[in-house]
C-alpha cells in the first residue's frame, strides 16, 4: 500500500489518545503496518496535543513531513485549521468537529475566534476536502472523538480500513460499560 | 480489552503494539530487572504508568517513585550491589540532578549490573532546555545505546541489561521523545520466571570508596570496562551499515530516530548515499567508522543537538590522515531542535542540492491562528491562588517562578513569576534577589513535589543564612505536571517539616478561600526573614477524574447569567478559567465541555452573574 499519514489535533483533555490508538490498532486489524507517535508539550489540559499515524510501504519514521498528511482529523476548530494550513496536502481530506475551546488570546479578546466560515474558505482555496461532524445531539463530550472515528469509518477515508477493523480496535482498547458507551457514538456516526 | 499490565507479564512470545516506554518495560521484565526506581518527567512518565499497571503483587520486581532523580540513582545502585539487575529512569534534566553520583557509577563494580534509561527532549517539548546528554557521557565513562524506534528501544535495553551484567557496570539507554512516544507493532520473547533477588553485598566485590589514589586505579579499570563495552558493541552488532547501490560514494553517518527521518528523506530522494546507523553512541568503535570513511569520498554526519559523534570523527579522521571530506554541522541551527523528516530533508538539501527532490510548494497559512499556550485547568486551584495572590502583590515586588503547574502563572492574566531555572531553585533565586534590596520585596513558589524534590536545601540556606523573602508553598497534593504520581508529601505533611525546621511564620489556607489568601499573604510579606504561605487545594484534574468515576455522579456547572451581567469580563480577563468563551458581541458563556462546575470562579465576578447550573440545585 502507498503511505497514507494521519494528522490529528485537538486540546488536550479532548481524547486524542484514545481516537488514536482505535485508528492504529483499526489499521493494524486490516494488516496494513503502522506506526504513530503522539506529542503532547506541558500541559495534562489546555494545551495542543497532536497524534500522527503514517501507514503503509516506505514508512519509517512516525512524523510526517509538512503538507503531507492525506488526512487530518481536528477535534476543535482551531486546531483543525491550524492543522490543515501545516499538514495537509493538496487534495486531501480534512475532517473536524464544530467544537472551539478558545485560546487565550481570544478569551482575553485580542484576537478573533476562527470560525466554520474560516475553515470552510481555507479548504475551498487549498482544494481540500471538508467534512463537518455534526455533533449536537451528543450529551457526553468526552466521547466526541468517537463520532470522529465513526466519520473515518463511514466515509471509508483509509484505503482498505473498514468498520470491522475500528469495532476490533475498539475492543482491544475498551471493556464493559466504556466500551458499550463508546461504541454506541462510533456505530451511530458510522453508518 | 486488552489489559497493559497482564499483557505485560505474558510468559509466551507475543506480538503486541506498545508505545517505546511500554516496550521497554518489558524487555525489564524479561531481563529480570529486580529493582528500578525513578523520578517522573517527560518523556518516560509512561514507563511508570506501564509498571503501575501491573498490580503490585505480581511485579516480578520492586518499583518506588524516588524524591528526586539523585536518589533514584542511588537506590538503584545499591539494589545492584547486592547482585540485583537495577534500573533507574528519568528525563533529560534528571541528570544534572543525578550528575553527582551517576558520574562515580562507572568507577564501581556493580555486581547485579545497572541500566539508566533517559529520555532526552530534543525540541524541548516539554522541558526547560534541549540539553543533550551525550555530553556527559564521555566525562562519565559510561556505554549509551541509542535505540531508532520502540522496537529497538524493547531490543537495545536488553542489550544493555546483558553488558551491565557481563562487565559489572552501568549502561545507558539513551531515549529521545518521539521514541519513547512512538507506538509500533512489536515482537516480544517469552518471559520464564522472576529473577531470584539477592542480598550478596559484600565489600571484597570493590573497592566501593574513591578516595585518593584508589580513585585514579578505579578509573584505569572503567576505561577498561569501556573498551570491552566496545568489543560487545561490536559481536552485538549495533552498529549497522545500509548499503545503497546508487551512494555516488556518499555516506551518512547517524543515530537514533533522525535515522528514520534520514530513511524517509531517501523515499524522496535522486540517489541514496551508504548510512552507517550507530546503535552505540559511547564509545564509538574506531575501525567501523574509519572502514566506512575509507570507503567514501564525502561523509555527512547527521546528528541532532550537538557535535558529539562530529567531534570524535573528525578527530578520528585527523589522527588517521584519512582524505574523506567529512561534514558536520555548518549553521547555528542545525545544533536547534528536533531532526524531524524535514529538518533532515532541508539539511540535506543544503549539503547535496542534487539529492533531494524538491518538494511541492507548501500552502500559505490561510488564516493566523491564534497561538494556544498551555494553561491551567479548569478549577485549577492554582489559578484561584494566583487571582488572590496579585492583589496582595505591589508593582514592583519581584516573583521567582519554579517548575510545575504553577509555571503556568507567569502568562497572562496573572504575570507572575518572573524567572525561572530548574526544580527547586526559586528560594535561592529570591535569596539572592533580597540583598542589598530595601525597596523590591520577593516572593518566591515552590510546588509541593519539588519542595522534597529540590527545594528543601534553598529554603534551608534562607534560615541559614537569614535571608528576607516569603515563600508560596503551592501544595495540591501530588506531582501533577507529569500526571499525577505520588510524593513524600503523602508521608511527611509539609506545615511539620517547615515548624521541624524552625521556620516561625507559618500561614496556611485553602486556595479557593480567595480573600483570605489575599490577607495572609500581605500579613507574610510585612513579615522580615523567611516566611511561608501554604496554598493549598486538591488537583482538581486528579480529583474529578476521580469522582466521575464514581456510581451516580452528576457533572455540575457554572452558568453566567446573562440579566445580571454587565460585561466587566473578569471571568474572562483577570480569572482566565479557560470555561469562559468570550462572544464576539462581548457576552461571555460557558463551554460545558470543560466547567467542572467547582465554582471557584463565583467570587471573581463583581456583579454576582456566575451562578450554578441547574443539575446543582
Ligand atoms: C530535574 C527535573 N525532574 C523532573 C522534571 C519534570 N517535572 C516538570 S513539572 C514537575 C512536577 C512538579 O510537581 P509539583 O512541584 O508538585 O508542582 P505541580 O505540577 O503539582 O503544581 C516535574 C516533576 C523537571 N522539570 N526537572
Amino acid at each position: 500500500m502507498k503511505p497514507f499519514n494521519i494528522h490529528i489535533t485537538g486540546v488536550g483533555g479532548q481524547g486524542i489518545g484514545l481516537l488514536s490508538q482505535a485508528l492504529l490498532r483499526g489499521i493494524d486489524h486490516a494488516g496494513i503496518t503502522a506506526i504513530a507517535v503522539d506529542t503532547h508539550g506541558l500541559a495534562q489540559r489546555g494545551g495542543i496535543v497532536i497524534s500522527q499515524i503514517r501507514c503503509g510501504d516506505g514508512v519509517h519514521s512516525p512524523l510526517i513531513m509538512k503538507n503531507r498528511a492525506d488526512l487530518v482529523l481536528g477535534m476543535e476548530i482551531h486546531e483543525a485549521l491550524r492543522g490543515a494550513s501545516l499538514y495537509l496536502k493538496k487534495g486531501g481530506t480534512l475532517v473536524f468537529l464544530d467544537v472551539s475551546w478558545q485560546p487565550l488570546s481570544v478569551r482575553l479578546g485580542q484576537t478573533p475566534e476562527i470560525t466554520l466560515e474560516n475553515v470552510e474558505t481555507a479548504c475551498q482555496i487549498s482544494g481540500a476536502k471538508a467534512i463537518r461532524v455534526e455533533i449536537k445531539t451528543m450529551d457526553d463530550a468526552r466521547m466526541q472523538n468517537m463520532a470522529l472515528l465513526g466519520a473515518v469509518s463511514k466515509n471509508a477515508l483509509i484505503p482498505g480500513v473498514t468498520k470491522v477493523h475500528f469495532d476490533a480496535a475498539l475492543e482491544d482498547l475498551l471493556s464493559g460499560d466504556m466500551l458499550k458507551k463508546n461504541r454506541a457514538v462510533f456505530d451511530a456516526w458510522a453508518v | 480489552m486488552k489489559k497493559t499490565g497482564e499483557v505485560l507479564m505474558g510468559k509466551d512470545p507475543f506480538e503486541e503494539i506498545f508505545m517505546g516506554n511500554e516496550a521497554v518495560v518489558r524487555a525489564m521484565i524479561e531481563t529480570g530487572t529486580k529493582v528500578i526506581a525513578s523520578y517522573p518527567g517527560s518523556p518516560t512518565p509512561e514507563i511508570a504508568a506501564a509498571i503501575l499497571s501491573i498490580p503490585e503483587d505480581q511485579r516480578p520486581f520492586y518499583f518506588e517513585f524516588s524524591v528526586n532523580e539523585k536518589v533514584a540513582t542511588e537506590v538503584a545502585f545499591g539494589a545492584a550491589l547486592n547482585g540485583n539487575l537495577s534500573c533507574a529512569f528519568f528525563k533529560s534534566v534528571g541528570l544534572n540532578v543525578a550528575l553527582d553520583s551517576f558520574v562515580q557509577l562507572s568507577l564501581m563494580n556493580i555486581t547485579g549490573g545497572m541500566v539508566v534509561v533517559l529520555g532526552d527532549d530534543p525540541g524541548a517539548n516539554s522541558s526547560q532546555n534541549e540539553q543533550d546528554n551525550r555530553n556527559v557521557y564521555r566525562m562519565s565513562r559510561v556505554t549509551v545505546l541509542e535505540p531508532s524506534s520502540p522496537k529497538e528501544a524493547y531490543e537495545y535495553y536488553k542489550h544493555a541489561a546483558a553488558l551491565a551484567i557481563k562487565e559489572q557496570t552501568v549502561v545507558v539507554v539513551r531515549l529521545t521523545t518521539h521514541v519513547c512516544h512512538a507506538r509500533q507493532k512489536i515482537k516480544f520473547s517469552a518471559y520464564e520466571n522472576p529473577a531470584p533477588s539477592r542480598t550478596n553485598f559484600s565489600r571484597a566485590n570493590g573497592p566501593y570508596i574513591a578516595l585518593t589514589v584508589m580513585a585514579l586505579d578505579m578509573k584505569r579499570k572503567s576505561i577498561q570496562k569501556l573498551k570491552r563495552a566496545g568489543q560487545y558493541i561490536r559481536q552485538a552488532g549495533l552498529n549497522t551499515e545500509i548499503k545503497s547501490n546508487n551512494s555516488r560514494n556518499k555516506g551518512i553517518i547517524t543515530s537514533g530516530l533522525t535515522f528514520l527521518s534520514l530513511l524517509d528523506v531517501f523515499e524522496l530522494s535522486s540517489y541514496r548515499p551508504d548510512i552507517l546507523k550507530l546503535g552505540a553512541v559511547n564509545p564509538l568503535d574506531p575501525e567501523v567508522i574509519l572502514a566506512f570513511l575509507h570507503s567514501h569520498k564525502e561523509i555527512l554526519i547527521l546528528e541532532e543537538l550537538d557535535d558529539i559523534l562530529e567531534l570524535q570523527i573528525k578527530a578520528l579522521a585527523y589522527d588517521h590522515g584519512v582524505k574523506t571530506k567529512v561534514i558536520g554541522k555548518t549553521e547555528d541551527e542545525d545544533f536547534v531542535g528536533e531532526y524531524t523528516p524535514d529538518k533532515t530533508r532541508d539539511k540535506l538539501s543544503a549539503v547535496w542540492p542534487d539529492m533531494v527532490i524538491p518538494s511541492p510548494a507548501s500552502p500559505a497559512l490561510l488564516f493566523p491562528v491564534p497561538p494556544r499556550p498551555a494553561q491551567m485547568c479548569p478549577g485549577c486551584g492554582h489559578r484561584s491562588a494566583f487571582f488572590a495572590i496579585k492583589k496582595a502583590l505591589e508593582k514592583e515586588d519581584v516573583t521567582v517562578a519554579d517548575i510545575g503547574c504553577h509555571t503556568l502563572g507567569y502568562m497572562p492574566p496573572y504575570e507572575i513569576g518572573e524567572v525561572l531555572l530548574c526544580m527547586g531553585a526559586s528560594t535561592g533565586i529570591a535569596s539572592g534577589l533580597s540583598l542589598f534590596n530595601d525597596k523590591k520585596r520577593v516572593v518566591a513558589f515552590l510546588g509541593d513535589s519539588t519542595f522534597f524534590h529540590a527545594g528543601l536545601p534553598g529554603l534551608i540556606n534562607t534560615l541559614f543564612n537569614h535571608h528576607n523573602i516569603t515563600l508560596i508553598l503551592m501544595e495540591n497534593g501530588t506531582t501533577a505536571m507529569t500526571g499525577h504520581q505520588d510524593h513524600a508529601g503523602s508521608v511527611i505533611p509539609v506545615e511539620n517539616l517547615l515548624k521541624g525546621l524552625g521556620v516561625e511564620s507559618i500561614l496556611s489556607c485553602d486556595t479557593y478561600s480567595q480573600s483570605k489568601l489575599t490577607e495572609l499573604v500581605k500579613t507574610s510579606m510585612a513579615v522580615k526573614g523567611i516566611s511561608v504561605v501554604i496554598a493549598k487545594h486538591p488537583c482538581m484534574l486528579k480529583y474529578s477524574r476521580q469522582k466521575r468515576k464514581q456510581p451516580g455522579f452528576v457533572q455540575t456547572h457554572v452558568d453566567i447569567d446573562p440579566e445580571i451581567c454587565n460585561q466587566t469580563h473578569d471571568c474572562v480577563e483577570r480569572f482566565g478559567c479557560p470555561t469562559f468563551t468570550r462572544k464576539p458581541d462581548g457576552s461571555v458563556t460557558t463551554n460545558l465541555d470543560l466547567c467542572i462546575g467547582d465554582g471557584s470562579c463565583r467570587q471573581t465576578c463583581p456583579e454576582k452573574a456566575i451562578v450554578f447550573g441547574k443539575e446543582a440545585k
